[in-house]
């Protein structure tokens, strides 16, 4: 009894450090090493972890074989927390962290909030957009107007993003104001190339970590999880396509 | 080609704020992505093909995200990540996109296969990056064990 209890400890451990990689954009093959990798190192030698975008399945084998589900519904990209949790894994396996020191540790990294300040987000976005502008052979007199339109269109995903949930509506109208306010700029007279400054301004909110991810999934041989984030890429260019070209069709 | 440098070291590095990578990591991602994309405009500009560019920019950006990984022992992709961000076809799928707006389906199709090969170029580059990393690892623990050195 006493180890089946210890048991449901260890799989605790696990499974919350591989939720916290899940939500925060670590890649599946990452989340199931270090999920196997904490059990190892706690004395369970067998397991077996089967992640998805939408939720873990983990079970240790043994005497007391027991396994469980996590479900997953939201995720984001912060790349921090897949950092910590990386190195609290570590810790474990060189035997530094008890199973009780662990779980407490990941259940205050859960909570903690450790991404940067709004107003440096933007500011990155804002910047971000400018430059690749110029990267796309931009003229330098767009620049200004790609960094205002691109902190606009973030500014607005990060809002929308809070106030409701659905992430599709959220990309769409944030590219549908970048393409308003690209529209703008050119009838006033200020900016020289529509599309190179469309270009520069959507950039923060094309799903490079997913598309990434994805195809490193598939080839890897994950292929549930690979589809299943292709999928949501696919979904969040579809949006950013579609509030532009309504843009377009408006104007 | 000064521009570029700079424009791209800013950016990758402002990507890497929009990811939530650690302070302590900014400057080596801006660091990839300016080499990835570097390269990767160097090569378009002495004209080579596209398709062929990313492939090789994007191994190079997986080569030094392996260094970087284990150098600073942090995940590989916050830099892979930044690295990538540069090549990945945003221009040339808002290009589809506005001629599929506007009716103009025969360019559209063609331009939304080669982002699709663009993609697939970027995927295989660093996939062999890492391929190329695993290989290393495996021969060096046979030099080990030739050596009569225990296996770890």
């Amino acid at each position: 009894m006493e180890d089946q209890k210890s048991l449901n400890s260890i799989i605790d451990v696990c499974l919350l450090a591989g939720k916290i990689m899940l939500e925060n954009g670590a890649e599946t093959y990452r989340v199931e090493d270090t999920m196997i990798r904490i059990a190892s190192a706690f004395g369970c030698k067998e397991s077996q972890s089967f992640s998805t975008p939408t939720g873990i399945i983990f079970s240790l084998d043994g005497d007391y074989p027991i396994s469980k589900v996590i479900r997953i519904s939201h995720r984001s990209t912060d790349l921090h927390k897949v950092t910590l949790v990386n190195s609290i894994s570590r810790s474990v396996t060189n035997k530094e962290l008890t199973v009780r020191e662990a779980y407490i540790k990941l259940k205050e990294l859960e909570k903690a909030n450790v991404a940067y300040p709004l107003w440096i987000q933007i500011f990155a976005a804002f910047i971000s957009s400018g430059c690749f502008t110029i990267m796309f052979n931009g003229q330098w007199n767009d620049f200004i107007w790609a960094c205002i339109a691109g902190g606009l269109g973030f500014a607005c995903l990060l809002y929308l993003h809070r106030l409701l949930e659905v992430r599709f509506f959220a990309e769409f109208i944030a590219s549908f104001v970048i393409g308003i306010a690209a529209f703008l700029f050119m009838y006033a007279g200020l900016g020289s190339e529509l599309d190179k400054i469309i270009i520069g301004a959507v950039m923060p909110l094309v799903p490079g970590l997913l598309i990434t991810n994805a195809a490193r999934d598939l080839i890897a041989g994950h292929l549930v999880s690979g589809l299943a984030k292709g999928a949501d890429a696919g979904l969040t260019a579809l949006a950013i396509g579609a509030g532009i070209a309504v843009a377009f069709v408006i104007l | 080609m000064f521009e570029q440098v700079v424009t791209s070291f800013i950016a990758s590095a402002a990507f890497g704020v929009l990811f939530n990578a650690p302070k302590q990591s900014l400057i080596k991602c801006g660091l990839v992505g300016m080499i990835g994309w570097v390269l990767y405009y160097g090569l378009v500009e002495i004209e080579y093909d596209s398709i062929f560019a990313t492939l090789v920019a994007a191994f190079v950006v997986g080569v030094i995200s392996q260094f970087f990984a284990k150098r600073y022992k942090m995940p590989i992709i916050i830099f892979t990540i930044a690295g990538i961000i540069p090549l990945v076809p945003g221009g040339l799928s808002y290009d589809a996109m506005k001629h599929f707006v506007e009716n103009d389906y025969n360019v559209a199709v063609q331009l939304a296969a080669k982002v699709c090969m663009l993609a697939g170029a970027i995927a295989m580059g660093i996939i062999f990056a890492e391929v190329m990393n695993q290989l290393i690892i495996k021969y060096n623990r046979r030099k080990q064990s030739e050596k009569g050195a225990p296996l770890k």
